[in-house]
């Protein structure tokens, strides 16, 4: 199962594990103009988009580095491999995927959960899809599931209508990275009308050192369809540091559906900085469930664009930071149509002098009448060292609309601890008890599988903690 | 079995002495009521068994079948039979009560099952007169005081200790629910089960007799009778029982 821990000895075993790198190819460590052609090259891809990557990396040089969110100085850019590619070609059978990678989605279970309760997997070693596969009923029903690189080629025409047009290029400095380094990723489109009532899922592993993985999602849902898509993501624990940097563009067409889950847990030694953005038409609805567990520092604040009367936006977000980890995270909707309604909670646990932080804007665009939202942020610190702040930030430029905003920051009850303690549970018991509690909101929208694991995870989070 | 021997406690609580010196023994099959005025030490006394790390023994020490529990844990203490009802339960957001019962009762009973859970639980919900809905709730949230001893009493019941204080258990309760309560805590009563019914009121001792009472004076046990003594109390209040007015 994709989720789990963070820096301690269950990591480690469970997903901190590293195989040799084996690689196809690669490019030198650090960022040019030469790599980016050697990348686009490998890929055999059109010139528009070997300009649209030159054009961005260019962006990406230009723009300073945020002064905001988390301590991005110790990135070194000229530190990391950008590409690296694992494997001849993406597999359709596991059979066919190399053994040796084979084994490592094999310990992470992946195919396992493939076979259970999945419509559809994508398993992303390094640079690029290693596996993908979707099961054939969907396929038959129009249901387009692929790794982007292969997408670009079979799909040109709705690359050419939707890429880059939800995150352009310049959105930001990392969105600029990603356009001009993207490999792999996710591609989806699901026709009209057509419900697919199981998940897909795609799972991103980084194996080697000091890499940069810069996937690309590109999720189309046309009108009255539904989905729901998940994605995993772990590391080994190595002593530098790796960089994340995806970009994930969500098309919600009117009527549709789609529900969005990630379940991030990078190991610690990863900087995981990715822009998550969807917009949605009218009557759309929109969910991105967002859990952080992992990496040194994220930065991330998925976002819906509410362009179409009727559309819906729900965020809801959980980050648990321990020792050495900062979680930036939030979420952002903006209301650019009449009665639009929208739903951010955001639940966020400190521990061991960890830090998060909720950073969210909400806004309301001028005649957007009907408008309801409501903010709900809470902050859970089980201990004197850890840290949380709350940046939101609203602008609403319509009268007739309705607006909730509310936002706790609680220590850990000793009262509570003690009660459950007189029923018979351990400290350790009683603090997960109660942290799996606050989050119950998130955690009851997870399939169950996951929820399982996710409970497994914060019960060893406090194992130790507490006295 | 389960003899609850208190002997010579001294507790106190952020730094202010509150038990003076409390001698108590309850044997297996007892039922005790502890009385007295507010701020006597009732609930230091029930906090202090139960194990509160905001309680301070200062001396003396309280035993369970001969040893010294003062070392244990408040888990600890629970899983060698004692149980405490609070008098003020405490709210767990986003914790499913049927999960939570069914976490404390596996524990408690680790060869049980689902179904010998299921019976269980809702027999004795039954007893305590609460929906089977109920258990999709979160544990205490929203319940009203009433609700919340209930829930208490449902959980004395499930894990069926050897000892078990209820503190307060009656004060907020309606009187139908304070008949369910107290005929529920009788269901209990057997050879191998005592208790220590803390209460200002002689009513929950018409439904739930007790063989001892004692009245708990600033921080020490001023008198102990039998089942007649509430009432006396009733009449003449707690003054006369005051040190000053004993020396008096």
């Amino acid at each position: 199962m994709p989720e789990q821990v963070t820096v301690n000895a269950t990591y480690e075993e469970t997903y901190g594990f590293h195989d040799e790198e084996s690689t196809l190819f690669r490019t030198p460590k650090g960022l040019s103009e030469d790599v980016v052609r050697q990348i686009s090259a490998q890929k055999g891809e059109p010139d528009w988009m070997l300009n649209l990557r030159l054009k961005a990396l260019k962006m990406f040089l230009a723009k300073p580095m945020p002064a905001w969110g988390g301590d991005l100085t110790k990135i070194d850019f000229n530190n990391i491999t950008y590409y690296l590619k694992p494997s001849e070609k993406t597999e359709h059978s596991w059979d066919k995927v190399p053994d040796q990678i084979k084994k490592t989605f094999d310990r992470l279970g992946i195919p396992e959960a493939e076979q259970k309760f999945l419509g559809g997997v994508g398993a992303q070693y390094e640079s690029e899809t290693v596996y993908h596969k979707l099961r054939e009923d969907l396929a038959a029903r129009g249901v387009v599931f692929l790794d982007t690189d292969t997408a670009l080629k079979t799909h040109p025409e709705l690359f050419k209508k939707y890429f880059a047009t939800v995150v352009p290029p310049g959105d930001n400095k990392f969105a600029a990275l990603n356009t001009a380094m993207w490999s792999g990723g996710s591609f989806i489109y699901i026709p009209p009308g057509v419900k697919v009532e199981v998940p897909l899922q795609a799972y991103f592993r980084i194996n080697a050192k000091n890499v940069g993985q810069f996937e690309r999602t590109l999720i189309i849902v046309d009108k009255d369809a539904s989905i729901t898509y998940i994605e995993g993501c772990t590391a080994p624990v190595y002593s530098t540091d790796s960089l994340h940097a995806a970009v994930v563009e969500l098309i919600a067409l009117p009527g549709a559906k789609v529900r969005y889950v990630t379940i991030q847990n990078w190991s610690s030694n990863v900087y995981n900085l990715v822009t998550k953005r969807a917009v949605a038409h009218e009557n759309a609805l929109v969910e991105w469930i967002d859990g952080n567990l992992g990496s040194k520092l994220t930065m991330k604040y998925p976002s819906v664009y509410l362009k179409g009367v009727g559309a819906r936006a729900d965020i809801l977000s959980i980050a648990y930071a321990g020792k050495g980890q900062h979680q930036d995270a939030g979420g952002k909707v903006i209301h650019l149509a009449k009665d639009t309604q929208s739903r951010i909670i955001s639940k966020s646990i400190s521990k061991d002098g960890g830090r998060t932080s909720y950073r969210g804007l909400l806004q309301v665009a001028k005649g957007c009448t009907g408008v309801k939202s409501t903010v709900q942020c809470d902050a859970l610190l089980l201990d004197e060292k850890s840290r949380s702040d709350t940046y939101p930030t609203m602008d609403i430029a319509e009268e007739r609309v309705s607006i909730g905003h509310e936002a706790t920051v609680g220590k850990i009850n000793e009262d509570q601890i003690f009660y459950l303690m007189s029923r018979g549970l351990s400290a350790s018991e009683a603090t997960a008890m109660i942290v799996l509690g606050f989050i119950s909101e998130f955690t009851k929208e997870l399939p169950m599988e996951y929820a399982v694991e996710l409970n497994k995870l914060i019960q060893l989070e406090m194992e130790g903690s507490v006295g | 079995m389960s003899a609850l021997v208190i002997k010579d406690l001294h507790v106190s609580c952020s730094g202010k002495q509150i038990l003076k010196g409390v001698d108590l023994t309850i044997n297996p099959g007892e039922v005790h009521a502890l009385m007295g005025p507010n701020g006597s030490g009732k609930s230091t006394l029930s906090c202090a068994i139960a194990g509160n790390p905001n309680y301070v023994i200062e001396k003396g020490d309280i035993l369970l079948d001969g040893k010294s529990i003062l070392k244990m844990t408040p888990d600890e203490r629970a899983k060698a039979g004692l149980f405490l009802a609070f008098q003020h339960p405490l709210e767990i957001p986003g914790v499913n009560l049927g999960s939570f019962l069914f976490t404390l009762f596996k524990q408690r009973f680790p060869k049980a099952t689902h179904v010998t859970f299921q019976r269980e639980v809702n027999e004795a919900l039954k007893q305590v007169g609460l929906p089977q809905g109920f258990l999709e709730r979160s544990l205490n949230v929203g319940l009203s005081g009433g609700e919340k001893k209930r829930v208490e009493i449902l959980q004395l019941l499930l894990l069926k200790p050897s000892f078990a204080v209820l503190d307060e258990t009656d004060s907020g309760l309606d009187i139908d629910s304070l008949q369910a309560v107290s005929k529920a805590v009788n269901s209990m009563k057997s050879d191998r089960f005592g208790v220590l019914v803390i209460t200002h009121y002689n009513r929950i001792l018409e439904y739930i007799r007790p063989d001892h009472v004692h009245v708990l004076i600033e921080g020490k046990v001023a008198m102990s009778g039998d089942a007649g003594l509430p009432k006396a109390l009733e009449c003449k209040g707690y003054s006369w029982l005051k040190p000053e007015a004993v020396d008096a």
